[in-house]
């Protein structure tokens, strides 16, 4: 392994991570297409993503990708031009190539075996298809300079070697006279001299008969030419090669003087160098001919690149360490030990040490959203399109590092906002210009660490929720009673719930069947919160709180009947105890504690959960007061406080029982199971169940 | 070769078949979904939870839900003592105990020996049971793992 | 020589690409993701030289280049069109719309360098 990272390996990695969003675009699309939603864009949003995975599969070397992509690409624009019609059958094609691309992409990057024959089939019926049965002609990969690289010596030092001495090298005769057009594309016919200059010692002489007088003069009329004498031990090409770009656009003649001199075994001995780097440069990839990179101080920054299995064992192993240092603890403590002992102050030293390294091995999940960002923001590009607005994603924050997995499980909810936002949330351009904004609109997307939390907001600068409306469609279909009386922020949370859309008729993009509380569900199943503010014709926010790291918890660790439970450290605010005092009974099923000068609803842990039926005195109970994330409060009564401590997060698997307010699990010191709560959760669900009895 | 479905039992080869008892009835699985037996640990009870679902416990640092068989196919829940057993099962990658009352044998079934169950009409255990087998005239019931583990939510609170 | 350039390329890892190659030569590499992007970076930056792509969303190849030579700043900026099509109707479509030069993808870094050097100076 070596210290410097190698750039090039870099890029092939970014390049495969865009090849992953390319293929999602050209999944997209053809999903698009076969559900007859498309127009003409979409096939060019797909011939584009295969383009762009071609062109860097190219800069790679990987030709079978290469290959197997232009095909695809061809009869993708035939497509386009109109030649071929897409029927059922080539959209078919469409999609078995599309997978077989996706196949030869995640290979080329596992440098794993190919699907040789599927490709091969593949090739054919894409050549049938255009009525081709030539697999043969590969273009794509041939070189337009052939031999290229004249000018390798990048030091400009081509002064040195004095070569005009050898009279063995070939002479050159050049005349070149360009025209306007010349000039029109932005050539210099200066730069194409020095070029020759470069090549070899020029004798340049500038013919200046067509040169008008100066007040007649035209800037851009071309009334010079030239006719240069060239030494230089090169090929002919070599000199056209100077001209490629000018070819058509100027009068050029090239003759070469005493041919037969050329003879490469004759060829001077400082020329041979150069000529090495020559057959060397053909048509490899970056990597070899790059100058030694002498990469510019901000960008010195080096990196190992690390399998993520690797990471994934390093974590699950130091998620094992916490709880074996739990499990010491606890043996330690009931042994009976002097909390001054050796034993137990070594034991607070590894607490610290295994704390640390946990912290350190969550940073090296940790990755800034910036490539979330950047996939927003084709996301806003493709949708903006869509639905034929003008929109302008801001972006704020993007080296804010989160856990990778929370990264990953972002996308989706965030994509889906992000749709939204430029379908719902911004008007049409022509309101827009009526209500005096300017006509694009901004959607604006901010990442930021708050509180060891991570908070990415979403806003845009659209009219804001429209309540009446969307307070009328809760009531039509059922979501709340028809009289019922809701403040604005009640209203906005209407968004989330189930079932609800405030589409009154599907549009292209939100006709995909996700509502918010989709999103709202992703976001909590990331052990996080969502929540939505909004201003009449200013705009919405939805704001999202993420834990940093999905793998380790502050909790509390309490007692409820008979079960060991967790709750989130951070939503705790404080504990306090029932008295006469402060319990009181708004009515029979609402209970209240008194806190200072507030009424807080009081929930029991152990009835809401359904492990015991109400106590029948409650005085003396512990109470743990939560506060949600959107600022009101709860109570939790809870039989026991047995600790605070760090607890790894373990998924529980859901897939035939989801338990409710529960949010993830934990392994206690005892090598037992504990539930980790999910307080609002478990809140919305006592709400519905069995208040706490008051005892008198 | 996991998860077998009722109308593409390998008929060539014999499969081996792990046999169990629930109550005074005897079952079997493919011994292929089988990933281990473990003797009955304490399960931490999940809030709300439907009697089948008996909780989770600890496999080696994961969560393993554990699936109450005998309550699953309706026959209500005897008391759990030591000899119970759990039988983690993987099905469509995810790992599930199965708690049931006592490992028998490993037994080798070839599609000769399966007879079809008889067709009954609503009863929970529906379709749960994709065969029937005789071994020393007492009848075996080879499970169905898929239609025991997916399934819409039958009686959640 | 320090040569400032805008690149214009909708696919990351080319524009990643054209940086790594023209660095590490002292050039300064401004990008730009299609050529709606590429006008507005473009706005109030004289780069020595420009190279942009064909296939683009938005504003493609072309249409960049010759809303480029509209502009009196730029009539002149050398532009280099970056394809993977070495076809001649492209190049004289490219040459119409008012590119200087064309490199074929993939391409090598020396050769770049030497058609920048070429066109710019």
């Amino acid at each position: 392994m070596t210290d410097a990272p190698d750039p090039m390996a870099e890029i092939r990695g970014s390049f495969f991570i865009e090849c992953e969003e390319l293929l999602e675009a050209m999944q997209d699309g053809l999903q698009e297409i076969e559900n007859g939603g498309s127009d003409s864009e979409t096939i060019n949003v797909v011939f584009r993503a295969v383009h762009s995975i071609k062109g860097g599969a190219g800069a790679f070397g990987l030709e079978t990708l290469v290959r197997f992509a232009h095909r695809y690409e061809t009869v993708m624009d035939a497509v386009r031009s109109g030649t071929l019609d897409v029927n059922t059958d080539i959209l078919k094609l469409f999609f078995r190539c599309a997978d077989h691309l996706s196949h030869l992409v995640r290979c080329s990057r596992d440098e794993d075996a190919f699907l040789e024959e599927q490709g091969r089939e593949l090739i054919d019926l894409l050549n049938n298809s255009i009525g081709e049965t030539e697999p043969a002609d590969e273009p794509e990969v041939q070189i337009d300079f052939q031999p290229m690289g004249l000018n390798i010596n990048l030091d400009l030092d081509m002064d040195g070697p004095d070569l005009s001495m050898d009279l063995d090298i070939p002479v050159f005769q050049i005349h070149f006279a360009p025209s306007a057009e010349l000039f029109e594309t932005g050539n210099e016919p200066f730069l194409i001299l020095r070029t020759l200059q470069d090549l070899g010692p020029c004798e340049i002489t500038c013919c200046t008969e067509k040169l008008v007088p100066l007040e007649q003069i035209s800037p851009e009329t071309p009334y010079l030419s030239w006719d240069i004498v060239l030494t230089a031990n090169v090929d002919i090409d070599e000199i056209l090669s100077a001209f490629e770009f000018v070819d058509g656009l100027c009068e050029l003649k090239v003759d070469q003087q005493n041919i037969s001199t050329l003879a490469p075994e004759l060829s001077p001995l400082e020329v041979l160098p150069i000529l090495e780097v020559l057959d060397v440069a053909p048509p490899s990839p970056l990597a070899t001919v790059l100058p030694t990179p002498k990469p510019t101080p901000s960008a010195v920054k080096s990196v190992v690149r690390v399998d993520l299995d690797r990471i994934e064992r390093l974590v699950n192993l130091v998620g094992e360490l916490v709880i074996n240092q739990a499990m010491l603890s606890q043996s330690l403590e009931s042994a009976g030990l002097s909390p001054h002992s050796d034993a137990m102050n070594g034991l607070e030293e590894f607490q610290r040490l295994t704390r640390d390294i946990q912290d350190s091995v969550m940073m090296i999940r940790a990755q800034p959203v910036k490539s979330l960002f950047q996939r927003m923001s084709r996301i806003v590009r493709e949708s903006s399109a869509a639905v034929n607005k003008d929109v302008r994603l801001d972006t704020e924050g993007d080296t804010t590092e989160v856990d990778k997995t929370v990264i990953e499980r972002l996308a989706d909810p965030l994509t889906h906002m992000i749709r939204n936002a430029v379908d719902h949330g911004l008007e049409s351009t022509d309101q827009r210009t009526a209500s005096g904004k300017p006509p694009q609109g901004k959607i604006s997307l901010t990442a930021a660490h708050r509180s060891g939390r991570v908070v990415i907001d979403v806003s845009d600068d659209g009219g804001g929720i429209n309540r009446p409306k969307v307070h009328q469609i809760a009531i039509d279909k059922g979501l709340v009673p028809a009289d019922a009386t809701l403040s604005d922020s009640e209203i906005d949370n209407l968004l989330f719930l189930p079932g609800f859309s405030t589409a009154s008729e599907v549009s292209d993009l939100s006709g995909r069947g996700v509502g918010m509380d989709v999103v709202r569900t992703a976001i909590q199943g990331l052990g996080g919160r969502i929540t939505i503010t909004s201003q009449e014709g200013k705009g919405t926010t939805f704001s999202i709180s993420l834990p940093l790291t999905l793998a380790v918890l502050d909790g509390m660790v309490v007692q409820v009947a008979d079960e060991t439970m967790v709750l989130p450290l951070n939503v705790v605010v404080e504990t306090l105890t029932l008295t006469e005092t402060n319990l009181d009974q708004v009515r029979p099923g609402l209970d209240v504690v008194r806190i200072r000068r507030e009424f807080v609803p009081l929930f029991d842990l152990g009835v809401s959960l359904g492990y015991r039926s109400a106590l029948d005195n409650y005085i003396d109970a512990v109470v743990l007061l939560i506060a949600h994330e959107n600022n009101s409060r709860a109570a939790l009564i809870v039989d026991e406080i047995l600790d605070q401590r760090q607890v790894v997060i373990k998924g529980l698997d859901d897939s035939f029982y989801r338990a409710p307010g529960i949010a993830a699990a934990t392994i206690l010191g005892d090598g037992q199971i504990a539930l980790i709560l999910d307080p609002t959760d478990i809140i919305d669900q006592a709400q519905e169940i069995s208040p706490v009895k008051r005892a008198s | 070769m996991e998860n077998i479905n009722m109308n593409d039992i390998d008929t060539s080869a014999p499969a081996e078949h792990l046999t169990f008892r629930i109550g005074d009835q005897e079952y079997s699985l493919d011994i292929m979904c089988v990933r281990e037996i473990r003797g009955w640990t304490k399960t931490t009870p999940l809030p709300h939870a439907p009697a089948y679902m008996k909780g989770v416990i600890n496999l080696r640092g994961t969560v393993l839900p554990v699936m109450d068989l005998a309550e699953r196919l309706g026959m209500g829940s005897s008391e759990h003592t030591d000899r119970n057993v759990i039988i983690v099962v993987k099905h469509n990658e995810n790992m599930t105990g199965l708690l049931v009352d006592a490992v028998s044998d490993i037994i080798a079934l070839s599609d000769d020996d399966l007879r079809p169950p008889p067709e009954v009409g609503g009863t929970r255990g529906t379709g749960v049971i994709k065969a029937l087998t005789l071994r020393d005239e007492r009848m075996i019931r080879v499970l169905n793992l898929a239609s025991v583990l997916e399934f819409e939510s039958l009686d959640a609170a | 020589m320090s040569l400032e350039i805008l690149a214009v390329d909708d696919s990351r890892t080319m524009r990643e690409m054209i940086r790594l190659a023209l660095e590490p030569a002292g050039f300064t590499v401004h990008t730009a993701d299609d050529g709606v992007h590429g006008v507005e970076v473009l706005e109030g930056k004289m780069p020595d030289a420009i190279i942009t792509d064909i296939n683009m969303p938005r504003m493609d190849g072309f249409e960049f280049i010759s809303a480029v030579r509209t502009q009196d700043d730029h009539r002149a900026t050398p532009i280099l069109v970056l394809t993977t099509e070495a076809a001649p109707e492209l190049k004289i479509r490219a040459r119409t719309a008012g590119a200087t030069g064309w490199i074929v993808k993939p391409f090598d870094p020396a050769k770049l360098i030497k058609a920048l050097q070429m066109v710019a100076g």
